[in-house]
């Protein structure tokens, strides 16, 4: 099948180092990955172009670039599913990083921010005579989130990354999350201490792009909601991500559906009552247009919030 | 076409003109609809936060309950149609857990069997009603106008709950629509992305970025308009426009219409039937421009 890479291409020490995209028409087999196409075009179309790729097996993780707009690894993206009759498709680097040359991007910011959530074990006492013992089942609970090979591809895609480089990212909060659950571990409180500050935990959007790309079914964001319910559960420090989560449930609990102003009231508190003054001039402008509830501004509980408040109740018996 | 409708908090609480939109709209399409005025919020993904199982078993109460009348679920929610669209997902796919979440539905008199399909309004257009019968209805073609499509995450995310593999179509579901109504698509990278609402709280600097950074992306791309599936995205699209405009120092000014808006406009309703007037992004002006004044 005649198919077109178009390659985005960037290298620094060119007069013109773009970046700008250039298009690679070949013959290549439906069942080709999109790294094999890559690899192709480097041995028979132009050498110079600039990509990392190892095993090819994805097992690696270094082939992390974005194809036709989404962060994959190249070697487990079959051209086939991508096109059937030689659409061109776009091959670009990584996102929220660096880029060092074409596809090739510098992974330094990627790792400092794994280091930063010390991921490694931290036993309170002195090591035990032989191994280690865990039970399978929490070993087993770990072994989705221990697949993480640390490929970059759920930090390209992370929308809060796009706007914040601070955010510690999906890669990171997932690897917090394989040590906080380690029953072998006992710096769980301090980590979720450090997690709660700003840029960590809770500025998680919940967009779950990382869940849609991560090419090992780690599911970031699925840990990094995990790790939010642990800090709950441990009482961390409250902040307005965690209260958030906990009156938004509580009034759930008392009424069926959400009372947004109640929401907003009990989040922010007299603690960050500037917020709530920050709001007064949207709030007005909803009032003035008429954009306020149907029912009126108080929101009456459903009338079958009985049911939902035993739901509730046999929930935490259960739990 | 009948649905027990889930019209979510967000239609009756701070998009109100959703609501009346979506009422306007329906009865014209050959839909009929029975309001589940008795379930629960699915909890946003914020309650699953805190403890999904809960999420999941309160939204196990809502499927029962629409199972016991023999109807799928009508969201017109991007939010509450990926909560939702996630919990069925987790219930039929683990019977051992239905089983579980079924226990503690029982003492209410309730068993939900797996049997309910939940559907997008979105989605409901191009499947159920269809695109032949829908362009019977369209007569005032929104000709001229450059709509932008804004999805919001959960009806895009994950794309294995969200029965994508089924109907391949549905990433795409809304741009089809806007050139069914005659408006042309304004393509822009951010139209799958997270429009910053569920961070307003947490980190307004963050979530007013991305405000600014998708309307005025949609904008540069030649936008007239944005239209959206999702009135979460609406609240921070439209709400939070001008501050996250006045965060990045600059004006932006572009109208979020909420789906069945547009597509009420296009069965040429009068844009004040619609609740336009309540939109804080006042859509007067290009509409005017396509002989649409208010």
């Amino acid at each position: 099948m005649l198919t077109t890479l178009r390659v985005r291409r960037y290298n620094p020490e060119d007069p013109q180092p773009g970046p700008f995209f250039e298009d690679y028409k070949l013959e290549l087999d439906p069942s080709d990955s999109v790294l094999d196409g890559l690899i192709k075009v480097r041995e028979t179309l132009d050498d110079s172009l600039a990509l990392r790729c190892s095993c090819r097996g994805a097992i690696c993780g270094s082939c992390g670039m974005r194809i036709n707009g989404h962060a994959a690894l190249a070697c487990k993206t079959k051209v086939m599913s991508l096109t059937q009759s030689g659409d061109t498709i776009e091959v670009e680097p990584m996102n929220n990083m660096p880029v060092i040359k074409d596809l090739v991007t510098d992974m330094a910011p990627f790792w400092e921010k794994i280091s930063q959530v010390q991921p490694w074990l931290k036993p309170s006492e002195p090591p035990p005579v032989g191994e280690y013992l865990a039970s399978p089942e929490s070993m087993n609970h770990l072994a989705g989130v221990m697949s993480c090979i640390m490929c970059g591809v759920c930090v390209s895609d992370c929308t809060v990354l796009e706007v914040d480089t601070s955010f510690v990212g999906p890669a990171a909060l997932a690897k917090a999350y394989r040590f906080v659950a380690d029953p072998r571990d006992t710096s769980t409180t301090l980590r979720l201490e450090t997690l709660n500050q700003p840029s960590g935990m809770w500025d998680c959007t919940r967009c779950m792009e990382c869940i849609q790309v991560c090419p090992k079914g780690v599911g970031p964001m699925d840990r990094i909601m995990a790790l939010r319910a642990k800090g709950l559960e441990e009482k961390v420090p409250s902040t307005c991500g965690s209260r958030h989560a906990e009156v938004f449930t509580d009034i759930i609990k008392h009424k069926g559906i959400l009372d947004e102003p109640m929401l907003a009231v009990r989040t922010f508190g007299l603690k960050h009552v500037g917020r709530l003054l920050e709001m007064i001039p949207m709030v007005m402008q909803s009032v003035f247009k008429g954009k306020v509830p149907l029912a009126g501004p108080l929101h009456r509980p459903i009338s079958s919030i009985q049911h939902i408040q035993r739901l509730f109740t046999r929930v935490r018996k259960k739990s | 076409m009948k649905y027990a409708f889930f019209p979510g908090c967000v239609s009756k609480g701070a998009c109100p003109e959703l609501y009346q939109s979506v009422m306007q709209v329906y009865p014209k399409l050959g839909i009929a609809l029975e309001e589940m005025t008795t379930a629960s919020c699915t909890g946003a993904g914020v309650l699953q936060e805190k403890d999904e199982k809960l999420g999941d078993v309160l939204n196990a109460r809502t499927f029962a309950l629409a199972e016991q009348r023999g109807l799928p679920i009508m969201t017109i929610c991007s939010t509450c149609q990926g909560v939702m669209s996630q919990a069925n997902h987790r219930l039929t796919t683990q019977p051992e857990y239905l089983q579980g979440i079924n226990a503690i539905l029982q003492e209410e008199g309730l068993t939900y069997r797996g049997t309910t399909t939940i559907k997008h309004f979105l989605w409901i257009l191009l499947e159920d009603v269809g695109e032949e019968a829908l362009r019977e209805k369209i007569t005032k073609r929104l000709t001229g106008l450059r709509a932008a499509p804004f999805y919001g995450c959960y009806i895009q995310r994950p794309t294995e709950a969200l029965g994508f593999e089924e109907h391949p179509d549905r990433g795409k579901a809304l741009e089809r629509i806007i050139e069914i109504l005659g408006a042309e698509v304004v393509d822009f990278p951010g139209k799958t992305r997270c429009c910053g609402f569920p961070i307003l709280t947490i980190n307004k600097i963050n979530s007013l970025s991305m405000v600014a950074t998708h309307t005025q992306d949609a904008k540069s791309h030649g936008a007239d308009i944005m239209v959206t599936p999702c009135p979460l995205c609406h609240l921070n699209l439209d709400g939070m426009q001008s501050q996250a405009a006045s965060q990045q120092k600059t004006s932006i000014n572009l109208p979020i219409l909420h789906l069945p808006q547009l597509l009420g406009l296009a069965m040429g309703m009068k844009p004040k039937t619609l609740g336009l007037q309540r939109n804080l992004i006042s859509p007067d002006l290009p509409l005017a421009r396509i002989g649409m004044g208010p």
